[in-house]
């Protein structure tokens, strides 16, 4: 069995790069449709987002949803990329009982965005990774098998919602890259606010296309993997697909260009259909749609916009706050994070406030499967405990246990510190009165240490801490205890 | 009565129902009678819409007694059956639209219905607008009104507004609504003796009309004036916000501003509508033509349009290729006939679309299919794509030195059932002279001006500058005033 060390396969035959190329469809975030004043709202009762347009009428006609128009040119700019002025809908011919008008409107030689590129953080540094283009097309609708036995039902309330493909150079070299960049591209659409990026109900979903190569070579034949829905199986079916890839080589065999589809119950991915059989989609211009054409002010408008992005906070809050890129990296991803950071560090020690929130808060919300914006723990609550922290009420990790009692009971930090006496001792009579009675109480290793015995130092800290239920003063306790033991 | 009647013209009616001569009721009742004894003759009616008829008359008497009478108010109308009408069945004249009954109101029949006209029924055509004279209809041939001298036999109307011309030229409606795609407007009103107008491109919304070729596919008026023509045109042009192609422009007051004075306006004629073998009778109506317009004071100025022989190519290629495109909806999924499905989703299509399809439509979706397919877009559907900018070209150039531009509307006046096309090509061949102005977007009308050694109708055409249909009107106007072409049909006998 090969195996997978540094990005490259460890075959029999020595090693193998990995090259993935990523097509991500991501629903534009519009109220109504692309090209029809259907809603787009989730969850519907089947066929009830549907405006005779959707529905492939006779002599309908589409019209074009201008805030689509504006969300794409935004997730152009947000990702550095070129803004063509001018773009052409074409349209892409198949059948399909969920295609209601027999093509698909979509944009083919003239997309309306061009080369633009990401920055994704590994952890052997930063990986440029080039986008081809980002075009706007309609999504299908949808074939349902499981309403009637020997029939399929058409739901058509996502024929016509607006799509943004956005398609990536072959640059990735792992799986983990390609989660990366899908990542990266999730954050950025969810900070301009073009896309929710909720992968689960399939408003951002991606084919990858994959192929292998010894290191050196020309490019290999690709397949290319439809509908990944989640973070985890892109990996898996990367993986997976990468490895078949490399075990029909290394035996002699071809790679057949084809479309593979990934079963994620099997963890594999196989045949959906080959080259032979791929459509010929005759696209040509849809003579129903005028050329895209708009003004460079227009794209200017739109720029000034942009909210301040992940690349240009995360560079901030290295300088600002001095984090970490690790640390900046983690709380910059999600916007609501950062808004929750800033409130933090606006009031206590930025390092204190990124250890706490990436730690402490985000190991207790992954734990009970929430996420930050359903916490019961907001911004203002968590800044109390570290208050209490800084100004030495309560030791560190005192406040692990006024955290959890926070989640518990819902009380602010400073309540359950004062009703469960919890503060620190910081009275230096208590503290020697503590040490003395552990020193007498063991004489035999206070000899020891006297000895030489140095270790034996934390042994007293650990028994004056116990002794003083925790409330000890740590840096206090470590000065009169050197004093005494000397 | 009822003759005399259904012999005014729409503006006549007009002035009559104002001067309360006679009431809508009165009129469509003269017409839907008429209508219902002849045509299991012509066949121009594939629904009949009496009581629709009665109703929309009986609210337009209401209105002119009430003095809020719209531009048309209770004048009865055709309506070519690729128009959407709410609730009545639209069939495109194919078979694939069975029991087809859209819940929606095209643009331009609500215009037409919003000013007053009043929906006498859904009249035949070329099934889904492909043809030239009206044979390729599901619901059958349309006959023409009109005879050979001396003979009985059938003529075609000519296409793919077969029905809406027959109807207007038989007087079973005073206006007809058609759509023009390569000359399914000026075509049959050639042959019918009658005047019929494509506007530019743009100026008739498209929405709710079942699309052929939507980068060709223009609605317009089919009359038996120019008056009448204009009366109408202005009724039915105007944006349409949910039409992307249709142009955001004042219409104007055709029927205000028409002008019969031709004195000093510049007409071309082009030499490549000229060509060897062109009929004896089409050449001598065009050189009369030409002569009168002169002779009231017209400049008659020679040009020419080098790129017109690629013009028939380059339709047959894009029209056929947004066919291809435009009709893959009709797939027995949602509406219409559905022909099988048992065994499995393709046999499903292929059998609606086998017996939904007549043979005609079925060879444009497949000329359209291959032009597009991958190894051949360049060589056919891009080329064309660039040819018609030349043709388009030739006009625009053209346009610098005249103001119109005066052509045969077709090479030959309506034959008979009996003719055979030796190939489906020399059937297109009866498009020659309008395909050009289709293709480059212009507006141009056919207005009746001769007859032919057998005494059939052969019409001109006037071709115009882009949203210039004023132009055309007016030198129609002018040539129709002086032509005074008065010959009827034959008919059929009471």
């Amino acid at each position: 069995m090969n195996s997978i060390k540094n990005n490259l396969i460890k075959g029999n035959t020595g090693d193998w790069e990995i090259i993935i190329g990523l097509e991500v469809h991501a629903q534009i975030n519009t109220k109504s449709k692309l090209f029809s004043g259907a809603s787009t709202e989730f969850g519907q009762e089947p066929n009830v987002n549907v405006a005779f347009v959707d529905a492939g009428m006779p002599g309908m006609l589409p019209v074009l949803n201008e805030n689509a128009v504006e969300q794409a040119i935004k997730t152009g700019l947000a990702i550095n990329a070129q803004i063509n002025l001018k773009s052409i809908f074409d349209r892409k011919n198949y059948f399909y009982p969920d295609l209601p008008q027999g093509y698909q409107i979509s944009q083919f030689l003239d997309p309306i965005v061009g080369k633009g590129e990401m920055l994704l953080d590994m952890p052997d540094g930063v990986k440029k990774v080039g986008v081809t283009r980002i075009h706007i097309e309609q999504d299908a609708g949808k074939s349902l098998h499981e309403y009637k036995p020997k029939n399929t039902c058409i739901d058509l309330n996502r024929a016509g919602v607006p799509l943004m493909e956005i398609v990536s150079e072959p640059d990735m070299r792992s799986a983990d890259e390609a989660v990366a960049y899908m990542k990266k591209l999730r954050s950025i659409v969810r900070y301009i606010d073009t896309c929710d990026g909720d992968m689960e109900k399939g408003n951002m979903r991606c084919d990858a296309n994959v192929s292998v190569r010894k290191i050196g070579d020309p490019l290999g034949t690709r397949c290319e993997i439809k509908n990944l829905n989640s973070m985890r199986f892109m990996n898996k079916a990367i993986e997976f697909e990468a490895m078949r890839q490399v075990e029909i080589l290394e035996s002699g065999g071809e790679i057949r260009q084809e479309t593979r589809l990934f079963d994620s119950a099997k963890g594999e991915t196989r045949t959906m259909r080959t080259k032979e059989d791929a459509h010929d989609y005759r696209y040509f211009p849809d003579p129903d749609l005028l050329p895209l054409e708009f003004t460079q002010e227009y794209v200017d408008s739109i720029k000034a916009t942009l909210p301040e992005l992940p690349d240009a906070k995360k560079s901030r809050y290295m300088q600002e706050y001095k984090l970490s890129a690790y640390d900046a990296g983690v709380i910059v991803a999600e916007q609501e994070y950062s808004s929750f950071y800033e409130e933090l560090a606006g009031e206590n020690d930025p390092q204190l406030a990124a250890n706490w929130m990436t730690g402490e808060l985000f190991g207790r919300l992954n734990k009970m499967g929430i996420e930050l914006a359903d916490s019961p723990i907001t911004a203002r609550k968590l800044s109390g405990l570290l208050k209490l922290i800084s100004d030495n009420t309560i030791s560190g990790k005192i406040a692990k246990d006024v955290l959890d009692l926070m989640f518990e009971t819902g009380k602010d930090a400073a309540s359950i510190v004062e009703e469960k006496g919890m503060k620190q001792v910081t009275d230096t009579g208590a503290i020697e009165k503590v040490i003395d009675e552990v020193i007498a109480a063991n004489a035999d290793k206070l000899a020891e240490y006297r000895s030489g015995k140095d270790k034996l130092f934390g042994f007293f800290v650990g028994q004056v801490m116990k002794a003083s239920g925790g409330k000890a003063n740590p840096a206090m306790l470590n000065d009169l205890l050197k004093q005494k033991l000397s | 009565m009822s003759n005399e009647l259904r012999s005014l013209t729409l503006a006549q009616m007009r002035d009559g129902l104002k001067a309360k001569k006679f009431s809508a009721t009165e009129l469509a009742g003269a017409h839907l009678d008429e209508i219902e004894r002849t045509n299991p003759h012509y066949n121009a009616f594939i629904t009949i819409t009496r009581d629709k008829a009665m109703a929309m008359a009986k609210e337009s008497d209401a209105k002119i007694a009430g003095g809020s009478a719209g531009a048309i108010e209770g004048i009865p109308v055709g309506v070519k059956d690729l128009f959407c009408t709410k609730g009545t069945l639209t069939t495109a004249a194919s078979h694939i639209l069975d029991g087809f009954k859209p819940e929606y109101e095209s643009t331009i029949t609500q215009n037409i219905w919003n000013a007053g006209g009043v929906m006498l029924g859904k009249l035949n055509l070329d099934e889904f607008a492909m043809g030239s004279a009206n044979i390729t209809s599901y619901y059958g041939n349309v006959i023409n009104p009109w005879k050979k001298n001396g003979s009985d036999a059938n003529l075609v109307p000519g296409g793919s507004s077969g029905g809406s011309a027959a109807a207007v030229a038989a007087n079973l409606a005073p206006m007809a609504l058609g759509t023009d795609t390569g000359g399914s407007i000026r075509q049959p009103a050639s042959f019918c003796g009658i005047v019929g107008i494509k506007p530019t491109y743009g100026r008739c919304s498209r929405w709710g009309t079942i699309a052929f070729a939507s980068s060709l596919d223009q609605a317009g008026p089919i009359t038996r004036t120019v008056h009448d023509s204009a009366i109408m045109l202005s009724v039915m042009c105007g944006h349409d916000a949910k039409d992307s192609t249709s142009v955001n422009m004042a219409v104007p007051d055709f029927e205000a501003l028409l002008s019969a004075d031709v004195k000093g306006k510049k007409v071309g004629i082009p030499k490549e509508y000229r060509p060897d073998g062109i009929d004896a009778d089409v050449l001598r109506v065009w050189d009369n033509g030409i002569k009168l317009l002169k002779e009231a004071g017209a400049e008659i100025i020679d040009i020419s349009l080098p790129h017109t022989k690629y013009a028939l190519a380059t339709y047959y290629i894009v029209a056929p290729a947004e066919c291809s495109s435009n009709l893959a909806r009709y797939d027995g999924v949602r509406f219409g006939l559905r022909v099988g499905g048992d065994k499995s989703l393709t046999e499903m299509y292929e059998q609606t679309r086998a017996a939904g399809f007549g043979a005609e439509v079925k060879r444009r979706i497949m000329i359209g299919t291959y032009v597009l397919s991958a190894g051949y877009y360049d060589a056919y559907y891009k080329k064309a794509q660039k040819l018609r900018w030349l043709i388009a070209e030739d006009f625009r150039k053209a346009f610098e030195k005249v103001d119109v531009i005066l052509t045969p509307t077709a090479p030959s006046a309506a034959f008979g059932f009996d003719y055979k096309p030796i190939n489906p090509v020399e059937m297109y061949l009866n498009d020659v002279f309008t395909v050009p102005t289709s293709l480059a977007g212009l507006p141009a009308i056919s207005i009746p001006a001769g007859l032919n050694k057998d005494g059939l109708p052969l019409g001109l055409q006037i071709i115009g500058k882009a949203f210039d249909e004023q132009s055309v009107l007016n030198t129609a106007y002018g040539l129709e005033s002086i032509l005074a072409f008065n010959a009827k049909p034959q008919g059929v006998a009471a």
